[in-house]
């Protein structure tokens, strides 16, 4: 039914402010070097770029509108039509989580209803599962979702993995071994940067964020 | 505790490595951490010692190809290697057995390099054991102290642990042999539960100080089982394995459901050969 053409990982803006945050150069240059090897996944840092933080919806439209501006379009045929692409050839662009995300819908004014239908709805989702979560009982608890839940894709990861970016923090602040959970490229990067140090971490305030984020 | 006073430990795994996966490369990891965190040892290398192919394992297939990928996982690590002694041996080598050619190894080793620590070197190298005369008569007179020479420990999960309770798996003597002379260290999950298995085993209980339980804090679930099945049917195992082992496995095209279907009515090693000295 689906056939996933291109991955795009976007690192949150500065502007976000979330606690432990490093700055954006650094987080997108350590997915670049962790996707080095994909020949399918790349870091688009558009977003981090920005002058603020900005909501989700209006990185996936702006993602989106790229989609269609790179599509070729059809060769000057002159049926007195204008150049179009037929619209089944255009990709979705569908935004990739985990559950822990999908739950946030629920936080109150973290997420604007309006943005939530629009994700759900013109986008779609594809979230992961994660232990301790949920996602189906998610859904069945907020009518926008049941609404649109044919749009969202529930991925089971037969592999169970807790690894997250908050564990990988700790772990490098205790001085322990991270080699195996992060390309060996960005575990030097981490280094030569001294990044996620005992000193490091617990800069920035844990100020109120306006919508949830994965790790 | 003083550099010089610390245990030198060398930690050695067992297992079909069948794949090997980016777990296996963590038990080390946390183990290596874990015991240099007591104060008391400084883990100096570790040991992966890819099972034989006698040991009839279904799905099991061949060393050779085990032995690479394993190297593969590890070119990148400054003191982990691959020992194919194991796997070379016509017949499957008991666990003990294989702990015990290591710690002689060891021994033979230290005497030839008393003033030298087996860690010198330049980090990214490793060194290399020479391969020492079977006769060591001779090097009595040169026998180091006890506490210079590095001690091998048997590093594993907690299924490993709890395959101690499995009937005729393990001669009960190499049970005790392992956790008296060498030593577990066991990385675990569930903790309460391998606590619980150990009180529950006298031989275990007897020799619980030289079983150091590490936890796991977070789930990494990769085991070869789901990597195999995995493979069979098409799904990616990036991230699980290391980027060259998933490269190797594609290019040789390692595992299907022929290869799973290998040794299949076969009986494991270990479970032979207690039939046969039981004359069953």
């Amino acid at each position: 039914m689906y056939q996933v053409i291109g991955g795009i990982i976007s690192p949150v803006n500065d502007g976000y402010r979330k606690q432990d945050l490093v700055a954006a150069h650094h987080r997108v240059a350590m997915a670049r070097l962790a996707l080095q090897t994909s020949d399918w996944v790349q870091v688009d840092p558009w977003e981090s770029e920005q002058v603020q933080w900005m909501e989700t919806v209006k990185v996936l439209r702006h993602h989106h509108s790229e989609l269609l501006r790179s599509l070729p379009q059809t060769e000057g045929q002159d049926h007195g039509r204008a150049c179009s692409v037929a619209p089944t050839a255009v990709p979705e662009l569908k935004l990739l989580c985990g559950a822990d995300v999908l739950k946030t819908f629920q936080t109150p004014n973290l997420w604007k209803d309006a943005h939530i239908q629009e994700i759900v709805e013109k986008f779609g989702v594809v979230c992961v599962s994660r232990t301790g979560h949920n996602p189906k009982e998610y859904i069945s608890g907020s009518p926008i979702l049941r609404r649109y839940q044919h749009n969202i894709h529930l991925v089971r990861e037969p592999v169970q993995n807790e690894l997250s970016s908050t564990y990988i923090r700790r772990a490098l602040s205790q001085g322990h071994s991270v080699k195996y959970l992060l390309p060996d490229a960005v575990i030097s990067y981490i280094k030569d940067h001294n990044l996620y140090t005992r000193d490091s971490s617990w800069k920035g305030s844990s100020t109120q964020r306006n919508e949830g984020k994965t790790d | 505790m003083e550099n010089s006073e610390k245990t030198e430990v060398v930690l050695l795994a067992c297992g079909s490595f069948n794949p090997i996966t980016n777990m296996h490369l963590r038990l080390f990891e946390l183990a290596k951490d874990y015991m240099n965190e007591t104060g008391k040892y400084r883990v100096i290398k570790g040991i992966i010692s890819p099972v034989g192919d006698a040991y009839k394992k279904k799905g099991l297939i061949s060393a050779h190809h085990r032995v690479i990928m394993a190297e593969l996982a590890t070119k990148n690590s400054e003191w982990v290697e691959v020992d194919t002694w194991e796997s070379l041996q016509k017949e499957w080598v008991e666990t003990a057995k294989v702990l015990r050619h290591h710690q002689e190894k060891l021994e033979a080793g230290s005497c030839d390099h008393q003033q030298d620590s087996p860690m010198l070197g330049k980090p990214g190298q490793k060194r290399k054991w020479v391969e020492q005369r079977q006769d060591f008569s001779q090097k009595k007179l040169l026998e180091p102290k006890p506490k210079d020479v590095p001690k091998v420990k048997l590093l594993c999960g907690a299924d490993l642990l709890e395959s101690f309770a499995v009937p005729n798996l393990w001669k009960s003597e190499d049970i005790t042999q392992i956790v008296e002379d060498y030593g577990l260290i066991c990385i675990t999950r569930a903790g309460n539960d391998a606590q619980k298995f150990i009180y529950e085993s006298d031989a275990l209980w007897k020799h619980r100080n030289n079983i150091h339980l590490v936890n796991e804090w977070i789930t990494n679930d990769i085991s070869s089982t789901k990597i195999r099945r995995a493979l069979r049917r098409g799904q990616s195992i990036r991230y699980l394995v290391p980027d060259l082992v998933q490269e190797y496995i594609e290019k040789h095209d390692l595992y299907s459901c022929e290869s799973e279907e290998k040794n299949v009515g076969v009986i494991l090693a270990p479970l032979q050969r207690m039939y046969k000295s039981l004359n069953l």
